[in-house]
C-alpha cells in the first residue's frame, strides 16, 4: 500500500514536471506588435563622400615620392558623416546626421531604427546628403502608401540603385 | 532557515523518491537531459537542411510525416533542453539557498556561472533554425538587441529585411553555432566538476527512467510543433514564446535593449562576485601530522573534494604521505574519520592522529566520548553520533542517551563504536546524520555505511552483536523521527541481554607501516 502511494506519488511529481515544461514551452503567447500596427523600418548602410576632396600631387611632390608609390591623386580615408531625415504625413519622425563606422572613420554610416505606425494610408518621405557640407539634401523620395496591419515596410538605401528604395 | 525551508519543501519529494529525489540530483539530472538533447539533436541534424527554405520544410517533415521518431526526437529535443533549463535553474537556487558558492566551494559555483550563458546561447540559437515565424521573430529581436551594443561593424539586423538578404552560407553559421557551443558546454561542464571527487554526473537509474518516460509521454500527447514559415516581410506579431528561454525578449520591447544587457550583465557580474561577497568565515582546515601518516592513502580516498594528494614521504623512503590543499579542503573531517591513526584505544598520552581537524581534533572528540559514556546510567544505554548540519542531536539527551555531534558522520572513526561499547559502557550506538543523497559533504553518510558494512576501510571490527550499532539517517527538520527511531532501537536493545565486555577492552598499540 505504501509503495503503491510513492509510485502514485512519483506519477504525479512526473506528471507536473511535464505538465510545467509543455505548458510554459509554448504559453503564453506573446504580442510583440499590436494587431492594427505595420512596422516601418528606417536603415541603410552607405559610405559618406571623402570628407576632404582628392587633390592632384604636384610634380616636385611626386619626384619625393619613391617610384612605386607615384600615384598623382591623393585622397585621404576619412568620410563625411551622412544626414538623414524621415517624415511621416509631413511629421519629421527620425532626423540624425550619422558618423562614419571605424578607427579611421572610412567606414559606412549605418542605420537601423523601427518605428511602429498605425496601419492605414501614410504620406512618407526621406531625405539624405552624404556629405554634411552640402547646402541641401542630395537625395530625396516620396511616396503614398497603405500599409497593411503587421507589414514590415522597409526604407532602404542604395546609391547604386539610385538612392532611397521604399519596399 | 533557510535550510529548514528548504528541507520542508524538499520533504515531499523525499518520500516520493526516497533516495533517488530529483532535487538531491538536479546537477546530474541537468547532464542527463544534456544527454538526450544531444542524442536527439544528431538524429535531427541527419534531416536537417541547411537553407532558409529547405529549413523550414525539413523540419515540417520530420514532425508530420516522421511524426513517429523526428516527430518524437523533435519534441524531446525541445522539451529535454526546457528540462536543462529548468533543472539547472532549480539547481543554481538550490546551491545558493543552501550557501554553498564561497570558499572551497567558489570554484564550482563561478564555473556555473559561464554554463547558464551557454544553455541560453544554444537553446536560442535552436530557435533560428526552424526557420518558422517564432524564429523569425527570435532572428531580428536577437539582432536588434545584439546591434545594440555597436560592435559589429553592419547591423546584423540588416540580414532579415528581405527573403532575399537571407544566404545559405548564413545557415550554415548557424548550424556550425549550433552543433559547436553546444560542444564546447559539454565540455565546460566537466571543468564544472573537475574540482570534487567523484561528481554525481548520471542521476539514479529511477530518475533516468522516469524522466525518460515522462519526456516520452509528453512528446506523443504534446509534440513540438513549427508556427509557420518565416515571412520577412511581415512582422510575427503573436509568437508562442518558449519561456524557459525567451523570457527575457519581451523585456526587450518594454526596458529596452540597454537596460536588458544591464540586467543580463550585472546578474552574471554578481553571481560571478558572490563567492568574495560579505562576511568571509574561514574555517581551519585539515592538517597532516607526519610522524602519524603510514602512507595509506584513506583519507585521499575519502575525501569529498579532492583536496588530499599522495607525495612522497621526506623522511621515510618508499612510503606516502598525504598532503592537503587549504584552498580546496572543505573542513568536513571526514578524513580524521578515515585515519587508521585515529584509534582511541592508543594508549599515547595525547591521542595525535595522521590527519585533523584542529577545531575538533580527535582526542579532543575521545574526551567528550569519555564525558558522555561516563554520563550514562540505567538499561538500554545508548550514544548517538550525530553531525553538526543534520538533525541535532542534543535534545535527545537523557539519562540512558549520550550524544556527540560531529562535523560530518563519517568524521566518527569505526574504533570509536568499539570502544563506546567496550565493557558493556554503552549498550548500543546510533549513528545518525544528513540523508544519503543529500549530505552536505556529498559522501559522509555513504562513507559511514560502507565502513559499517565492511565495504570501506576502516572497517568496522566490533566483535559485538551487530545489533549494537544502528544508522538512521536524519535531516535538519527530522528530528521528530529520529527520536522515534532512537527510542524504537532502545527497545530493540533493552529484549537483547546486556553487553558483554568484549576482547578490545585493552588499551593496544596501532602497528604503523
Ligand atoms: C549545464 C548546467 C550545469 C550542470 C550540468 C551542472 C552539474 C553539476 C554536477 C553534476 C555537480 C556535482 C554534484 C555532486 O556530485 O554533488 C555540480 C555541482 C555544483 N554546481 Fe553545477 N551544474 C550546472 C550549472 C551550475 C550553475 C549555473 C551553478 C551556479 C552558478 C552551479 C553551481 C554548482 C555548485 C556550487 C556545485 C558544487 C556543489 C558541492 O560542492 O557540493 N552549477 N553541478
Ligand atoms: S576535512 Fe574534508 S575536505 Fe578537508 S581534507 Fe579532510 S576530507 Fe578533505
Ligand atoms: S588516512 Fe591517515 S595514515 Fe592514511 S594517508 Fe591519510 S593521514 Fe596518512
Amino acid at each position: 500500500m505504501a509503495k503503491l502511494l510513492r509510485y502514485a506519488g512519483q506519477v504525479a511529481f512526473y506528471g507536473l514536471f511535464i505538465g510545467f515544461i509543455g505548458y510554459f514551452s509554448t504559453s503564453p503567447a506573446y504580442q510583440h506588435l499590436p494587431a492594427d500596427q505595420a512596422l516601418v523600418k528606417l536603415t541603410f548602410s552607405h559610405p559618406g563622400q571623402p570628407k576632404e576632396p582628392c587633390r592632384e600631387r604636384s610634380a616636385e611632390e611626386l619626384a619625393k615620392l619613391p617610384p612605386n608609390m607615384r600615384i598623382a591623386r591623393q585622397c585621404a580615408r576619412e568620410r563625411s558623416p551622412v544626414a538623414v531625415e524621415f517624415a511621416l504625413d509631413g511629421k519629421v519622425v527620425y532626423a540624425a546626421t550619422l558618423a562614419p563606422a571605424g578607427l579611421q572613420h572610412d567606414g559606412n554610416s549605418t542605420l537601423y531604427q523601427r518605428l511602429p505606425v498605425a496601419a492605414g494610408p501614410h504620406r512618407i518621405s526621406a531625405r539624405l546628403k552624404d556629405h554634411v557640407a552640402l547646402p541641401d539634401y542630395n537625395y530625396a523620395k516620396q511616396a503614398e502608401v497603405v500599409l497593411a496591419p503587421g507589414q514590415v515596410f522597409v526604407m532602404d538605401f542604395d546609391a547604386r540603385h539610385g538612392g532611397f528604395i521604399f519596399k | 532557515m533557510i535550510r529548514r525551508a528548504l528541507a520542508r519543501l524538499e520533504g515531499p519529494f523525499e518520500r516520493v523518491f526516497g533516495a533517488a529525489s530529483p532535487m538531491h540530483h538536479l546537477g546530474g539530472l541537468a547532464f542527463f537531459l544534456f544527454w538526450i538533447v544531444a542524442a536527439s539533436g544528431i538524429y535531427l541534424y541527419i534531416f536537417f537542411e541547411t537553407s532558409p527554405d529547405g529549413a523550414f520544410r525539413s523540419v515540417e517533415y520530420l514532425t508530420r510525416e516522421q511524426w513517429y521518431a523526428g516527430g518524437v526526437m523533435r519534441s524531446l529535443h525541445r522539451y529535454a533542453s526546457d528540462g536543462l533549463m529548468l533543472t539547472m535553474t532549480l539547481h543554481l537556487l538550490r546551491e545558493l539557498a543552501l550557501g554553498r558558492f564561497k570558499g572551497f566551494r567558489a570554484f564550482s559555483w563561478v564555473t556555473g556561472v559561464p554554463l547558464i550563458w551557454l544553455v541560453f546561447f544554444s537553446g536560442i540559437n535552436g530557435y533560428w533554425l526552424v526557420w518558422d515565424r517564432l524564429a523569425q521573430y527570435v532572428a531580428i529581436a536577437t539582432s536588434e538587441w545584439l546591434d545594440w551594443l555597436g560592435v559589429f561593424g553592419e547591423p546584423i539586423a540588416r540580414n532579415f529585411l528581405h527573403a532575399g538578404t537571407l544566404s545559405e552560407r548564413f545557415f550554415t553559421l548557424l548550424v556550425f553555432l549550433h552543433l559547436g557551443v553546444p560542444l564546447f558546454l559539454l565540455a565546460f561542464t566537466y571543468v564544472h566538476v573537475a574540482r570534487i571527487s567523484r561528481p554525481k554526473t548520471s542521476p539514479p537509474a529511477p530518475l533516468i527512467l522516469g524522466t525518460i518516460a515522462a519526456l516520452l509521454a509528453l512528446a506523443l500527447v504534446y509534440p513540438a510543433t513549427s508556427q509557420g514559415p518565416a515571412q520577412l516581410n511581415t512582422v510575427a506579431a503573436n509568437v508562442a514564446l518558449d519561456w524557459f528561454f525567451l523570457q527575457l525578449y519581451p523585456l526587450l520591447d518594454t526596458l529596452g535593449h540597454g537596460p536588458v544587457w544591464a540586467v543580463a550583465g550585472g546578474v552574471t557580474l554578481l553571481l560571478v562576485t558572490l563567492p568574495w561577497l560579505g562576511r568571509r568565515v574561514r574555517e581551519p582546515v585539515a592538517v597532516v601530522d607526519p610522524a602519524n601518516c603510514n602512507g595509506c592513502g584513506r583519507c585521499f580516498a575519502d575525501c569529498p573534494f579532492g583536496a588530499v594528494v599522495m607525495q612522497p614521504h621526506p623522511d621515510r623512503p618508499g612510503h606516502e604521505l598525504a598532503v592537503v590543499d587549504p584552498d580546496l579542503c572543505g573542513a568536513c573531517g571526514i578524513c580524521a574519520g578515515a585515519c587508521p591513526s585515529s584509534t582511541p584505544f592508543r594508549s599515547v598520552a595525547e591521542l595525535v592522529t595522521g590527519i585533523d581537524m584542529p577545531q575538533r581534533p580527535v582526542h579532543q572528540l575521545r574526551a567528550e566520548l569519555e564525558h558522555a559514556l561516563d554520563g550514562l546510567t540505567g538499561e538500554a544505554k545508548v550514544v548517538v553520533f550525530g553531525c553538526d548540519r543534520a538533525a541535532d542531536v542534543h535534545p535527545l539527551r537523557g539519562p540512558g542517551v549520550a550524544t556527540v555531534s560531529l562535523m560530518c558522520a563519517a568524521q566518527l572513526p569505526p574504533s570509536f563504536v568499539d570502544y563506546a561499547l567496550r565493557e558493556g559502557r554503552a549498550d548500543g550506538v546510533l549513528v545518525t546524520g544528513c540523508r544519503t543523497s543529500d549530505c552536505w559533504f556529498r559522501f559522509g553518510a555513504d562513507w559511514v555505511e560502507q565502513r559499517f558494512a565492511h565495504a570501506r576501510e576502516p572497517h568496522l571490527r566490533t566483535r559485538a552483536a551487530r545489533e549494537r550499532v544502528r544508522v538512521a539517517w536524519a535531516g535538519v527538520t527530522d528530528l521528530a523521527t529520529l527520536r522515534t527511531e532512537l527510542e524504537r532501537y532502545r527497545a530493540d536493545l533493552r529484549r537483547l541481554a546486556p553487553a558483554a565486555p568484549h576482547t578490545e577492552s585493552k588499551p593496544r598499540r596501532i602497528a604503523h607501516g
